[in-house]
Parts: structure tokens; sequence; C-alpha cells
């Protein structure tokens, strides 16, 4: 069975979608994010979606999810790597995704999530 | 001899008729000599009663959509799209059919003096066919307008939508005309991809140049100022005149999720003071205000 990778980058976790994602595959992938959250004591999630030319509402509320576990599990979540077409595709579908910060790259994203560390006072 | 018959023994005459056709258009008070030369409208009718006489001689049928006929009516596609370009009207490109009508007359009324049934027959033929053609050049015309048209139009909204680079990391999107859904597509688009190709964190929207805001429009704003922020990117609306501010409140649009300014001038301070820039001016120590 495929499962979508989770790496570690110093206190960040950091996943990478790159392939259709069906509902096994997105249950397993909260399953074992939240795992490795708890584990790691990781402090930010950053998800990659730059590989996603195609993002419909299930997706979206899947990315939702996990930004929400992840918030109750006192980590941030950021994406990055949104197409523009996805963009526009998400933002036709009504799906604005608020409450999941987005950044344009791996740089700008792992930035944000450490402003947002600060912020929110983690050591 | 029969109508048909008659019509073909007519169309022989290639070379007496032509003559007789390119005088009497020559004769014409339609005649545009200022738009083309004698040589090519000499050229253009002999090609054309060529081509009449070799799709009457093998079609039997009297509709142009037949097989027969498809040299010809190629034929007139490029004369009336060449014609479209020189300037003429479409009425003056279908003259240049239908006087065809006037040069074969007087040689069927010869040919079938003693047979006026056979007359009314060919004549009634021969304007069947010459009107079907005349309005194909027509309607080929009016199609070639609209493609010029929409390609125009396809232009404008291109034209008209650009995306600045104001500072680094600062994008600036001057909109000037109505925003409707066609249009905002194309400004998302140009707006995301100009956000990926410089890395833009900022982007500002001046609507000084959009004259009513309704809430259609606003819808519009907001979608734009949605999709930038999946892309990392904020947005501030700026431009906004006095009277679109009271006519937002009207409405009862809700923009309180858009940071908004009154001049481009106010967004671009905000800008830079988000982006931990500042302008100082030369010469001095002091902290700008603003």
């Amino acid at each position: 069975m495929e499962k979508i990778p989770i790496l570690k980058m110093g206190r960040f976790l950091l996943v990478t979608i790159q392939v259709d994602m069906h509902d096994q595959l997105a249950l397993q992938l909260q399953d074992d994010l939240t795992a490795r959250i708890v584990h790691d004591r990781a402090q930010g999630v950053l998800i990659d979606i730059s590989s996603l030319e195609v993002v419909d509402s299930f997706i979206g509320r899947m990315i939702s999810n996990i930004a929400a576990m992840a918030r109750v599990l006192d980590a941030q979540t950021v994406v990055v790597g949104m197409q523009p077409a996805v963009a526009i595709t998400l933002v036709e579908l009504g799906l604005s995704l608020d409450g999941v910060r987005t950044a344009l790259n791996v740089d700008k994203g792992m930035a944000l999530l450490r402003e947002q560390v600060a912020e929110s006072g983690r050591l | 001899m029969t109508a048909t018959n008659a019509l073909e023994k007519v169309l022989t005459q290639e070379q007496e008729v032509l003559a007789e056709w390119v005088q009497q258009q020559l004769a014409a008070n339609t005649l545009r000599s200022d738009l083309m030369k004698e040589s090519e409208l000499r050229a253009q009718s002999r090609e054309f009663l060529s081509l009449f006489r070799t799709a009457f001689a093998t079609g039997s049928a009297f509709s142009i959509n037949s097989s027969d006929w498809a040299p010809v009516c190629e034929f007139l596609s490029s004369v009336s799209r060449s014609r479209v370009l020189q300037g003429f009207t479409s009425s003056e490109t279908a003259t240049f059919v239908l006087s065809l009508k006037r040069t074969l007359f007087e040689p069927l009324r010869r040919e079938l003096e003693h047979d006026p049934a056979a007359f009314a027959q060919a004549l009634w033929n021969l304007t069947t066919l010459l009107d079907q053609l005349g309005l194909y050049t027509t309607e080929v015309y009016q199609k070639s307008r609209e493609a010029v048209i929409s390609r125009q139009q396809q232009e404008l909204m291109e034209l008209s939508t650009p995306v600045v680079q104001l500072w680094e990391g600062i994008l600036a999107l001057p909109l000037i005309g109505t925003l409707d859904s066609a249009r905002t597509q194309v400004v998302m688009e140009s707006l995301l991809q100009a956000i990926v190709r410089t890395g833009a964190g900022l982007a500002i929207i001046d609507i000084t140049g959009v004259p009513t805001v309704d809430t259609l429009v606003a819808q519009h704003l907001l979608k734009t100022v949605a999709a930038a922020r999946l892309m990392g990117a904020d947005c501030i609306i700026s431009g906004i005149r006095p009277q679109i501010a009271q006519t937002i409140v009207h409405l009862g649009v809700d923009l309180s999720a858009v940071v908004t300014k009154a001049t481009l001038a106010d967004a671009f301070i905000l800008a830079l003071r988000r982006t931990n820039s500042s302008l100082v001016a030369p010469g001095t120590t002091n902290a700008p205000k603003g």
C-alpha cells in the first residue's frame, strides 16, 4: 500500500503530495501525520502541493482537516507551492481554505512557520 | 434549345462575356477604382467567370452547396476576405457577383429569342445561382469582420490587464474599465502568474479606472484577493473614489477581509512598511512619517 512520506526538518515536518489522493491514502496520511507530530513534538507542518495540477473539493477539505488537527496538537500548518490554476479553481469552488496559511514556496513557507511558531510562544 | 443548353452555350463565349462584363463594371458608378486596380478587377472577373462556367457545365443542380460548386465558393471566399482588407463594403463585394447577371442577359435573350418560356427559365436559373453566390460572399464578409472583432476584443482584454512590479516583492495591478467575469479570469491568471514569476508577497489592486463597482464587481475583486492569498500573497485594494465608497456601503458589500486605501500612494507606503522597507529623503536621519 502506498504511503505519503513525511520528512522531518528540524522542528518541522515536510509532506509532499505528488500522487492523486483517494480516501484510503488521505486517511492514512492523517493517521501518520498526527502520530508523527506527537512523536517528534513537531511545531509545524509544511504541506507541499506543487506537484498537484488538479485539486478538487476533497483534497481541499482534507488539507483543512489536517491543518485543524495539527492546530489541536499545537502545530502550525502552512501549504506551499499552489499552482495558479489550482488557486483559481479553489476560489471558483468557493473553498478559500480559511485558517490555512499559504506561501509561494518552501523557503517562504519555512520562514512563515518560524514566524508563527515564535508568535505562538513555543520554545 | 433548352434553357440549360442556352446558358452553357453563352458561357462558352468566355472571352466576349469577360470583356463585356469588365467594361460594364468599369462603367458602373459603384466602381471603387481607389481600392482596386483595373488589372486586379480583370483578373478576378476572369477567374470567377472561368470557374463559374466549369461548375455550371458539370453540375446539373442549381444549388451552390454541392461539391461541383466548391471551387467557385472557395474563390469567392478568398475574394471576399481580400476585399474586406482592402476596405470594400459587403454590398460592393456582392455587386461584383450580381453584376454578371446583366452581362449574360443580352446574349441569353439573343439565343432564346424565339422561346420566351425557355428564356424565362434560363433567366430564373441564372438569377438563382448568382443570388446564392452573391449572398455567399456577404456571409463570408460578415464572418471575416466578426473574426477581426473577436481578435481585437481578445487583444484589448490582454492589453488592459498589465501587472507591474512596483518594488521588490510588491506588485501593482491597475484595472481600467469594467470588470466582468471574463476579464476577472484574465486578471486572476495574470496576477497569479506574476506572483509566481516575481515571488511577490504583496499585490496592490488599483481600481481608480473601474467606473462602477456593484456587487458583482466586488465579488470578482474578492475572488481575485482570495486566489492571491492562496498563493501566499496579500492584497491591498486602492483607488477607491468617494462615490465608490458610498456605493459599497449602500450595497452592503463586505470588504472587511481586505485592506483598502484611497490612493495608490497610501497603499504603496503600507506595502513598504509590511516588507520592512521605507523611503528616506536624502540628507535626513529621522524616520519618515506615515
